[in-house]
């Protein structure tokens, strides 16, 4: 029997599967106040959160991409982070180490992206993985 | 690997995640799961019943790991950690996975979707608590004595509450007097207690109490040792300057703020008559029957607001206590002279809270308040006749031009963060990009910093009136005796560890760890790295610089980050 799928459905499995790198004391705050506002992204996006973007290991990246996750977002602390002074330097590093590891496996460096999140960045958090999303699905079409 | 036994709890949160997410589902997708035994949707995991609940579970089926699938881990997170302690299990066996936040409450549109998305995440929070190892919080036994950095209002009124609460204090002031900025002022809003009375009336506290060490003239110079127990070295410049060394268990820094000085030519200042606020409540705290500059009598002052605040280039921030401070300071005026005419040009006016009280009362006093475009800020010039003039734009009239005739211009100028690089090198502390000091978090952790047992309070940490300032002080004194009254504190355990046969030292850790908890020791005869946890702050900025993957962040450890990637990659079928 043919099913006629919703809106929400179609949408959903269009959606590109993205994990966000995120950081618990500055941009997972922000991701939980997107929800907390009810701001609507899609469901193919994932959290894994940690002290901070500069303990986020290259080959995690690769990992991610290489067993089905469509792209990458690193949620970086930007100048905001507790730890590391230089942690936008740092992260900024990773991603390119990152890239380069991705390179080597044929994979497209825009498939990981980043961008400074705060604790109260609900709506550029959301603009950005809707971007995101976004911009994978084109790059699949 | 090992069998485990772990207990899998999914919160409906009353509605709040089962209206969305299909939590049955969920418990059916992930029952049979490797190692799962107990996997139970329950109606508020965090009510006092279904904590007792889970003890019971843990208990009786000698569970030794726990998810529990519920709101965001920074609410609960140390509420489970306890019911697992409570049933004798190791609470670092615990994992909070977030369906409510990041899933029910993002996805209201989509319940399908937000149902599967539950079943990723909680399966990659088994995955993780199936990788999960017993640890132990690191005891450090501390020394019952704080150092306060700056003698301010803020750091004058801590050092008191410090004292009473049974610990010793060093306070200690660069200056050669205490007091601060408050020092220097005269009738302070909302209850017209002139500042210096205030700051006499501290420090004669503080001199009342004999724990209290007071140093004048004295900077902190070095700290070495770790959270409990720092040794400082402080640098005290009586005639000959003097290095002594404090033993302290914490250290609050309230070193304050500076203030914004403009350009010459920033609003006409440099031109006679044009002032900063600061140096207008100087002049006001001197006048007595009528307010004089330059032995002539002023008729007409002109505010402008948020001068070196809120500029595209520079200070991006609002510096929050200059609205109420002008607006006070224009009450002051009306006093001196209620024929006084005073025009206040602003781009918004914040005087938040019961403040608003002192703005209408401005008003009903003959102040007139005047919008400027953003775009078009106003200009000062005093012309060839020798009158200093105002041009702006009224916003609420329209845009009209108006050009206002003043004997004095007052540029509200804020607060901008204390350069002190000795300071900032020594204790490490972040700094935001605002430039004040970083706390960790400015709703749940306030005060505290990366830097354990080093709290920071005041206007060091971005602008804020007197007694927001007093309040996070105090803050500060709360934060100190959790730390320090007990004798012991208990530091988090998930710190960098290495693989010691995997290291091949090369020395990359060392360099990039900025705390300095990389030391080089030796292992079966080869030099190896060690960490130590009692200055690791948990970053794991090291983990991705070693080139042979020797080193894990506890909590957060390469196979428990790949096998939560290979568990969320994974696409259930719902």
């Amino acid at each position: 029997m043919t099913k006629t799928l919703t809106t929400a459905e179609a949408s959903r499995r269009a959606s590109p599967r993205v994990l966000v790198f995120s950081t618990n004391t500055i941009s997972d705050p922000g991701i939980d106040l997107a929800g907390s506002r009810h701001l609507h992204y899609s469901p193919g996006v994932v959290v894994i959160s940690l002290p901070c973007a500069s303990g986020i290991k290259p080959s995690w990246i690769l990992h991610a991409l290489q067993h089905g996750f469509d792209g990458v977002f690193v949620a970086a602390d930007g100048d905001e982070c507790a730890y590391l002074s230089d942690c936008s330097v740092r992260s900024a590093g990773i991603v390119q180490q990152a890239q380069a590891l991705m390179a080597e496996h044929g994979i497209a460096a825009n498939r990981v992206k980043m961008a400074a999140i705060c604790s109260v960045c609900a709506e550029p958090f959301t603009r950005q993985v809707i971007e995101f999303s976004e911009a994978l699905a084109e790059a699949v079409v | 690997m090992s069998e485990r036994r772990i207990g899998v709890f999914i919160c409906h949160c009353g509605g709040n995640i089962s209206d969305y997410v299909d939590v049955a589902q969920v418990r059916d997708a992930i029952k049979d799961e490797p190692d799962v035994v107990v996997a139970q949707t329950t109606i508020f995991a965090c009510a006092d019943a279904t904590q007792q609940d889970m003890v019971q579970a843990i208990q009786d089926e000698q569970l030794d790991g726990l998810v529990v699938a519920s709101c965001s881990p920074k609410l609960h997170t140390f509420t489970f950690r306890g019911v697992a302690k409570r049933a004798g299990m190791n609470p670092y066996l615990y994992t909070q996975v977030n369906i409510r936040e990041q899933d029910s409450w993002a996805h209201t549109d989509d319940p399908v979707g937000a149902t599967e998305k539950a079943i990723r995440l909680v399966k990659a929070g088994i995955a993780k608590t199936r990788l999960s190892s017993p640890l132990e919080p690191i005891e450090v036994e501390t020394t019952p004595k704080t150092m306060v950095i700056g003698g301010g209002i803020t750091g004058l009124r801590a050092a008191i509450g410090l004292a009473d609460i049974g610990l010793g204090v060093y306070l200690i002031e660069r200056e050669p007097e205490l007091g601060g900025w408050v020092a220097q002022f005269g009738a302070m809003y909302p209850h017209e207690r002139k500042g210096r009375e205030l700051i006499q009336e501290l420090v004669a506290e503080v001199r009342r109490r004999p724990s209290i060490v007071v140093f004048t003239k004295a900077e902190l110079m070095a700290k070495s040792g770790s959270f409990g127990n720092y040794l400082t070295e402080v640098r005290v410049n009586s005639g000959v300057p003097d290095l002594i060394h404090l033993e302290v268990g914490s250290i609050v820094v309230a070193t304050g703020f500076d203030a914004y000085q403009p350009e010459v030519g920033e609003y006409g200042y440099g031109i006679d008559g044009v002032l900063t606020l600061p140096e207008f409540k100087a002049l006001i705290d001197s006048s007595e029957g009528s307010l004089t500059y330059h032995g002539r009598k002023v008729g007409t002052v002109a505010y402008i607001y948020c001068v070196g605040s809120r500029q595209p280039e520079g200070n991006a921030y609002c510096s929050r206590y200059c609205c109420a401070a002008t607006v006070h300071a224009s009450l002051k005026v009306a006093e001196i002279d209620p024929k006084l005419h005073q025009y206040h040009l602003y781009r918004d006016i914040r005087t938040y809270g019961k403040y608003e009280l002192m703005y209408t009362e401005s008003r009903e006093r003959g102040s007139v308040y005047m919008k400027f475009p953003e775009d078009t800020p106003p200009a000062v010039a005093r012309g060839a006749s020798g009158q200093l003039t105002v041009t702006t734009h009224d916003t609420l009239t329209g845009g009209e031009e108006l050009t206002i005739p003043a004997d004095l211009v007052v540029l509200v100028t804020g607060m901008v963060p204390r350069r002190n690089d000795t300071l900032m090198s020594v204790l490490k502390l972040p700094i935001g990009s605002d430039g004040f000091f970083n706390e960790i978090h400015p709703k749940l952790r306030p005060v505290e910093t990366v830097v354990d047992g080093v709290l920071i309070a005041g206007t060091c940490q971005g602008p804020k009136n007197s007694s927001e300032s007093v309040a996070s002080g105090l803050a500060a004194v709360t934060q100190s005796g959790a730390i320090l009254k007990k004798g012991v504190a208990e530091l988090d355990p998930l710190v960098a560890t290495v693989n010691t046969t995997a290291c091949t030292w090369c020395g990359k850790c060392e360099e990039t760890c900025p705390y300095a908890a990389v030391e080089k020791t030796s292992a079966d005869g080869r030099e190896v790295a060690a960490i130590n946890a009692t200055v690791c702050k948990g970053c794991g900025g090291c983990t991705p610089v070693c080139p042979e993957g020797a080193i894990d962040l506890r909590g957060y450890t390469d196979a428990q980050i790949q096998a939560m990637i290979e568990n969320l990659a994974e696409v259930p079928v719902v």
